[in-house]
């Protein structure tokens, strides 16, 4: 049995002999290799000592006397570790609040009936719409009145609410049981209480899910905390990167940028292997970051 | 109806109802009470960030200083008559245009392969799957620096390898025939495995029956594609269009680090526009004018998203 044969084992029997699904596999094999060259020359380029010079700077070819200069040069040129820790502060500030004000909101549409509720539901879905990276002009005017350009606090604010977070935890407190809560309610339990005791640990994954959306799409964010910072030392690790690399390309220093862009996906990439497949359920649930 | 019925009409509707309303809507209004303290965390942070900065463009849009330091004025539609006759931004918006449709149709078409390929998990395709994922992690920026190298002129990964079979090097970034299709590629790496979910997910939807039918009746891959999956796919395209359209418009991070949209504006997109006026030129009007129109763009755009988005939450 060759390789090809037990990878179509489970297919109908009767479309074994077709080819076309075949050619269209060895297509995106040949297509997953490609996709992969760009981390595999960041990975090789980060090795190369630059004794290799320019020209051998683009070979795949692991460089035979593997160097770790690299590394130790984009740690000291750029300031990576206050990145690191610029970039944690804003993930962290952002989804804390973010699980508080989903939860509470999410919990208002899944189990409460009031006035206006299809209107207010509509102003929700509106933010999915205004997708917030097109009104970084507003937003930046009115940081600034509060006091916050140039501050942490300032690129996390706008994310604070989060209409897609309201509408996953909807479907998730939609799907428990009510016989919990009156049980829960009988026993004299308050409206917090029963959400902080039953509605929360009972949605777990789907806290979980929004989490791994929101810190990845913040953490990739450039043009919003480009515009909101201007001390250095404030500077996320994407702005980092970006002056870093603007920086090391004027002296051509290209194994420097692999290892300084290395640093910067490391924590992303490393998470993501170990914790795959929770990663591609909640993109796909996703939809508009 | 005569004369003396209309007449009764008024009365009918007179203070006492009117007072029960109000008694029935202030009864309302407390029975609603407990959800709107828990709506009113995320409301203030919309209203502020949302609602409040619409308001604030189409306000920001009808004013203008005519020096940085002079005081604001009325100009009523100068800035937007200003930013249609600016050649940055026509030009800006048709290489969005170029660059929306040279985005969205190959990462589609890739996505649609490498799920139909990948379709049936495995450990191969789980491997695959990943693979193909990976870019999608990774900041627009991160991305942005390894292409640099990849399309450095001379020694880049890009001419080492496959410019030895072309008779003239290209400068990939630096020729303005060319810089746009090179940022192109880097979005289609970079997206293609994240539209690729939404074609596996959709794909589970395509019942096993009707494909075995098909297989019995003789339907070829080809056949079965265009008569069973594609129309079963119908509502994965829709949401995933609307995503690449929105990607391309919002998407513009490589831009910056890349060109600075040059060579000569070959790669100025709306959205980096807009930024270059409010943080370089310090033009808030022109800034906010476009915004508006890139709104407005966009409005025809977010009706349909917003039906395909309602019924997927199920509505209210």
């Amino acid at each position: 049995m060759t390789l090809v044969d037990r990878l179509f084992r489970d297919t109908p029997l009767a479309t074994r002999r077709e080819i076309t699904p075949k050619l269209g596999f060895a297509l995106t094999v040949l297509l997953a290799i490609v996709w992969l060259i760009p981390f595999l020359w960041m990975g090789v380029a980060t090795l190369r000592p630059a004794s290799d010079g320019i020209n051998a700077m683009a070979e795949l070819m692991p460089s035979l006397k593997p160097t770790l200069d690299n590394i130790r040069d984009a740690w000291e040129i750029g300031d990576f570790p206050r990145y690191f820790l610029n970039t944690t502060i804003i993930c962290t500030g952002i989804l804390l609040v973010q699980f508080v004000t989903i939860t509470l909101a999410g919990f208002a549409f899944a189990r409460l009936t009031f006035a206006g509720k299809t209107l207010i539901f509509y102003l929700f879905l509106m933010q999915l719409m205004l997708v917030p990276v097109l009104l970084i002009v507003p937003n930046l005017k009115l940081v600034a009145q509060l006091g916050l350009y140039d501050t942490l606090a300032g690129v996390m604010m706008p994310f604070f609410a989060s209409a897609f977070g309201t509408f996953l935890m909807r479907q998730a407190f939609e799907a428990i049981p009510t016989e919990l809560e009156d049980a829960a309610l009988i026993d004299g339990a308050g409206l917090f209480q029963r959400i902080r005791h039953i509605y929360v640990p009972l949605s777990l994954p789907s806290f979980s899910a929004f989490a791994i959306i929101s810190v990845t799409s913040h953490w990739n964010d450039f043009l919003w905390p480009l515009m909101v910072i201007n001390s250095p030392d404030k500077r996320p690790l994407t702005v980092g990167l970006s002056v870093f690399t603007a920086t090391a390309e004027g002296t051509q220093a290209w194994g420097t940028i692999a290892a300084g862009t290395l640093m910067v996906i490391a924590p992303l990439l490393v998470t993501f292997l170990i914790f795959q497949k929770r990663f591609i359920s909640s993109f796909v649930t996703s939809g508009i970051k | 109806m005569s004369l003396a019925e209309l007449a009764a009409l008024p009365v009918a509707t007179s203070a006492p109802p009117r007072l029960h309303v109000l008694r029935r809507f202030s009864h309302r209004f407390k029975a609603s009470l407990p959800a709107y303290l828990l709506l009113l965390p995320s409301l203030v942070f919309l209203a502020l960030f949302t609602y409040g900065a619409m308001g604030r463009v189409f306000v920001d849009a009808l004013y203008q200083r005519a020096t940085p330091k002079a005081p604001l004025r009325f100009v009523g539609l100068d800035n937007i008559s200003a930013v249609l006759a600016d050649p940055y931004f026509t030009g800006a918006v048709v290489n969005n245009l170029v660059y929306a449709l040279g985005t969205a149709i190959p990462s589609i078409a890739l996505a649609l392969l490498f799920a139909l390929a990948l379709a049936r998990t495995n450990a191969v395709s789980s491997v695959l799957r990943a693979a193909l994922f990976l870019p999608v992690l990774i900041p627009m920026v991160a991305a942005s620096a390894l292409f640099l190298f990849i399309f450095l002129p001379n020694v880049g990964l890009l001419d080492y390898y496959i410019g030895r079979l072309l008779p003239v090097l290209p400068n990939w970034l630096g020729d303005p025939d060319i810089a746009l299709y090179a940022i192109m590629v880097i979005t289609i790496w970079k997206n293609a495995g994240y539209y690729m979910l939404f074609f596996l997910a959709g794909l589970q939807a395509v019942p096993e029956d009707v494909m075995e039918a098909a297989h019995l009746d003789g339907a070829g891959p080809f056949q079965r594609l265009l008569y069973i999956i594609l129309p079963e796919l119908k509502p994965t395209f829709l949401f995933v269009i609307v995503i690449a359209t929105l990607n391309a418009v919002t998407q513009v991070d490589h831009v910056f680090v890349m060109t600075k949209g040059g060579p000569s504006n070959a790669t100025n997109l709306v959205l980096f526009y807009i930024y270059q006026q409010a943080v370089e030129h310090y033009d808030i009007g022109k800034a906010s004018a476009a915004t508006l129109l890139t709104l407005g763009a966009l409005m025809g755009l977010t009706a349909l998203s917003f039906r395909t988005m309602a019924s997927r939450e199920g509505g209210p």
